[in-house]
């Protein structure tokens, strides 16, 4: 990975040099050893603090929202799932691909201070969806993190109703409304949230228990569904650890079995299979019945 | 705070006899917003609509609830009522409380208490209402038709008759369609094509209608008044202009292969040719699976004889847009394939054939030109039997034909039968039936002739097996009057099978987004009140593409639904739903979500300089064209941000009436 940063870093400050891009989007280190920040650097002296390695868990996709709107082209580093991200920006038409410069990095799968991050341990692919350049290593190449994606999922739907509601409730109670899962998810760009606009009348209700309080994060959830691309962002930045991958992860298996097998930000279809229509789709009946299962 | 009136209505014993309506209306005094609550017998009566208006006037109320049936019933009724007594007429909101409440309840206090919350429900939207206006859109003088049978034809003819424009798209080389196969026609027994081709002719002659031959539609889009149809109009390999329909090249096409569709393929047909003598228009095709000069390049014979110089092999497909008004389906039938009821043996045996065959058999420009001649040997049959209900009636769960009467296949047998007993009496008639269903004018009295005058032999019951025994057709079945097996030695047999939608008729509902039911058959708006209308605005049903029909009801219902057109043509400007969606600008991501959901392609994407509190950038932001949109509400539902709404069902509206329910 040592390797990897230093060509990449070479690679970006040679492209701010030649003025292809204006800014370098990456990370530096942070106070301890493992919380590695994004960073955004514009010239070769800042890019002296650039890191890339086991620690850079952080996608940057979303950063690119703010940066897309400045002069000149931005350099961004992706790894392979935070392409799909980046993809899926493009698919909405929230990023303007030729705002960007993007160097796919190769990844050998992330760490914090725990360990292998979530989203590595079930590593969706280390194919890029999107990218000018790839700077990666044959190590990077290899697959990493093969646990089953679903079987948190899986667990859930083995409890019974009550089981699953006492599971969340013990959850979701601990959240403390930070916003930080809203603000790191790169699939809630609202230009304003819902849950901000005093007109969508779900800020002035009184919660009745302070658990509908918490229905905060099953409303996201819906959101994002058929857009989240599963980058685990989320349960990443919870200061209370609460696993809400977990509730994505429920829809997104869903609509694989329902829809067919779907990927976020993947290929170049911008429909998703909650916004088309087949007739293969599957009817509201068997929906139904799934429900109450 | 409103002044909301609310106005219970009994509709006789059907709300009133599980409603406690005098309850309800009582309940809904202490509602906050409601300064007056009264119940009547009627609501949509005259003397029910006065008390309405009155109370409106008395009480300076802005806004009122009906609470009555559907709004499906009698939502306009009452908007009506309101704007005549100075309301807005989206000041009207309906509580359900007879579909949705007492048709479905039985007892009485549960009703009650359900009719109270509805009622409730409906004031708490009523609230949030703001009075709309509707606009309005420009209607294209011109009418399409699809299909041009006889339904097709009758409506243009109508249609023209008043003045307006007419194309009728057929996808055969001729206008015609099933009738101009039949024989004879019941229950007066004229020559059918000496009652259709001068209609043919009329169409061809008449200058507002516009014949479009061997041509599809591919594509609509817009909506009532402002359809725009994209047509493709197959390469028939003949200059349409050019053609006498001399047929000189019949006898020098190399090509015989070819099976003519007309006489449902009993005998074959040049590569090039025309369907049958009297065509509309008399203009020969080239079947470009058949003709060896576009399969092989060498040939050419028939480029060489024609004086006209109206060949022309390198013809391409020609696609066409026209705009119009509104779009009549008038696609028709085909009989279904009886092949699959294997105890018939109709695939096994050339002697069994469908009843839409022996009209060609029968028929003076048929395969036999006239003379009736079984298929096999060509030999005069001397006892036939019918077979009723092939494919018709069938318990829908084995899945063996269709669940519907077909309606016409009682009377074209009684006319079969008949018309072999007077030209062929040594000819010996069985029918088989489950019922003879004669209900029209002079219906019964052709039946009764056929038993009665011509001794055809009706036998209650039907057919278990049909099997080949040397050069008879041994028909084994029941008679269920004398509870006896029958067998019968039959040198043909008739199957009366079922008709349904012809192939095309799905693709041209997918593509009006006109609704159809589980056998293809497309949906009127209304089973009773509006027959040749289907649901989806300008968009009108004529013959069988709506249910089963004789050519009789057909031409009433073509006529019918040339009325309707007729009626929507002569307005000059439509009055549009103002309950459409819009997008709110400083919440709009720009995702294009809604775009995508949107089924009528109302919706589309501009970038705009956008404006409000701390805001000046130009965005991506989503724009709905209101005369395209329909208001139902799927780009709302998508909307992350919650910046699509809809008028008149706005979030607001429609989260205060889940609350006045749950809260």
């Amino acid at each position: 990975m040592q390797e990897i940063m230093n060509r990449m870093k070479a690679r970006a400050i040679a492209l701010l040099a030649d003025g292809t891009v204006s800014r370098v989007m990456g990370w530096e280190k942070g106070e301890g050893e493992y919380d590695w920040s994004p960073a955004l650097f514009e010239n070769a002296e800042e890019m002296e603090a650039f890191v890339y390695g086991d620690y850079a868990g952080a996608n940057l996709s979303k950063y690119c929202l703010k940066l897309g709107k400045l002069e000149g082209k931005t350099l961004v580093i992706l790894k392979p799932c935070d392409t799909l991200s980046f993809k899926q920006l493009i698919h909405e038409h929230r990023l303007e691909r030729e705002k960007f410069y993007i160097i796919g990095a190769g990844c050998t799968g992330m760490k914090d201070e725990k360990g292998a991050l979530l989203k590595c341990n079930a590593c969706k692919s280390k194919e890029f969806a999107i990218y000018d350049e790839i700077i990666d290593s044959e190590e990077s190449r290899k697959p990493t993190g093969v646990m089953d994606r679903m079987a948190g999922v899986a667990d859930l739907e083995q409890m019974t109703a009550q089981e699953r509601y006492d599971f969340w409730q013990g959850e979701l109670s601990r959240c403390i409304r930070c916003n930080a899962c809203r603000n790191v998810c790169p699939a809630c760009t609202c230009i304003k949230c819902v849950f901000d606009n005093p007109a969508s009348g779900v800020q002035s209700k009184a919660p009745v228990t302070s658990f509908e309080e918490n229905m905060f994060h099953i409303i996201r959830a819906y959101h994002v569904a058929g857009r989240c691309t599963d980058c685990g962002e989320c349960s990443r930045v919870c200061p209370q650890n609460i696993p809400l991958h977990l509730l994505n992860r429920k829809l997104i298996k869903d609509m694989n079995e329902l829809y067919g097998e779907y990927q976020a930000g993947e290929g170049d279809e911008e429909r998703t299979p909650l916004t088309s229509y087949t007739k293969e789709d599957a009817e509201p009946g068997i929906v139904h019945e799934r429900g109450r299962a | 705070m409103q002044k909301i009136g609310v106005f219970v209505c009994w509709c006789g014993s059907n709300i009133a006899g599980t409603v406690d309506v005098e309850a309800v209306a009582e309940a809904m005094k202490t509602v906050p917003g409601v300064v007056f609550s009264t119940h009547y017998q009627y609501m949509c009566s005259a003397a029910g609509q006065k008390l309405i208006a009155d109370a409106i006037h008395e009480h300076h109320l802005d806004g009122i609830v009906v609470a009555s049936c559907s709004p499906r019933m009698h939502e306009n009724t009452f908007r009506k009522t309101a704007e005549a007594a100075g309301l807005n007429p989206y000041m009207v909101e309906i509580a359900n409380i007879r579909e949705q409440c007492s048709w479905i309840h039985k007892d009485k206090e549960e009703g009650t208490a359900k009719a109270i919350v509805l009622a409730k429900a409906a004031v708490a939207k009523l609230l949030h209402n703001k009075p709309l206006t509707a606009g309005t859109s420009a209607v294209t003088k011109r009418c399409l038709v699809i299909g041009g049978g006889i339904a097709g034809i009758q409506t243009a003819l109508d249609v023209a008759d008043a003045g307006y424009e007419v194309d009728i798209v057929e996808q055969r080389p001729t206008i015609g369609g099933r009738m101009a196969q039949l024989d004879k026609t019941f229950p007066t027994l004229d020559c059918s094509a000496c009652i259709l081709t001068p209609k043919m002719v009329e169409a061809a002659q008449n200058e507002k209608i516009n014949i479009i031959s061997y041509a599809k539609v591919e594509k609509v889009d817009g909506f009532v008044g402002n359809f725009r149809a994209t047509i493709r109009k197959k390469a028939r390999c003949v200059d349409e202009t050019k053609c006498t329909g001399c047929s000189l090249y019949m006898n020098k096409c190399p090509s015989k292969k070819g099976k003519d569709e007309f006489n449902m393929e009993m005998n074959n047909r040049p590569a090039i040719y025309i369907p049958f003598a009297q065509a509309i228009p008399n203009v020969a095709v080239i079947d470009p699976e058949q003709c060896v000069k576009l399969k092989t390049g060498k040939c050419g014979l028939c480029q060489k004889v024609c004086t006209a110089g109206a060949i022309d092999y390198t013809q391409q497909d020609e696609l066409m847009e026209r705009e119009y008004g509104a779009i009549v389906v008038a696609t028709g039938f085909k009989p279904i394939d009886p092949s699959p009821l294997n105890e018939y043996g109709y695939a096994e045996n050339a002697d069994v054939i469908t009843s839409l065959e022996l009209e060609r058999l029968m028929n003076a420009a048929g395969p036999t030109k006239g003379t009736l001649l079984r298929p096999s040997d060509l030999k005069h049959p001397h006892e036939i039997v019918f077979i009723q209900c092939v494919g018709s009636r069938c318990d829908e769960n084995t899945k063996r034909g269709k669940p519907y009467c077909s309606k016409i296949c009682c009377m074209y047998t009684a006319k079969h039968a008949m018309l072999i007993r007077d030209k062929y009496p040594d000819t010996k008639v069985h029918v088989f039936y489950i019922d003879v269903r004669t209900p029209g004018k002079n219906f019964d009295e052709f039946y009764r002739r056929a038993v009665e005058q011509y001794g055809v032999d009706y036998i209650k019951g039907m057919v278990g097996k049909v099997a080949r025994e040397g050069d008879k057709l041994m028909v084994r079945g029941s008679d269920l009057i004398s509870n006896q097996q029958v067998e019968i030695a039959a040198d043909l047999v008739v199957l009366a099978t079922a008709i349904e939608p012809d192939p095309s008729a799905r693709s041209i509902g997918t593509m009006l987004t006109a609704s159809m039911d589980t056998n293809d058959f497309f949906t009127e708006a209304h089973a009773k009140l509006r027959p040749v209308e289907s649901p989806t605005a300008g968009i009108f049903l004529s013959g069988v593409a709506q249910g089963p029909k004789d050519v009789p009801e057909t031409v009433a219902q073509a006529s019918a639904a040339a009325a309707k057109v007729i009626g929507l043509l002569a307005k000059d400007h439509l009055v549009t739903n103002p309950c459409v969606a819009g997008s709110d600008e400083l919440l709009c991501n720009g995702c294009s979500q809604c775009e995508k959901v949107c089924p009528y392609g109302a919706i589309t994407y501009v970038d705009k300089e956008v404006r409000g509190p701390g805001v000046r950038e130009v965005r991506r932001v989503a724009q709905v064209n209101p005369a395209v949109c329909q208001g139902c509400g799927a780009c709302t539902v998508t909307c992350p941000s919650g910046a699509m709404d809809l008028k008149g069902f706005t979030n607001q509206q429609i989260m205060a009436e889940v609350d006045a329910i749950c809260l």
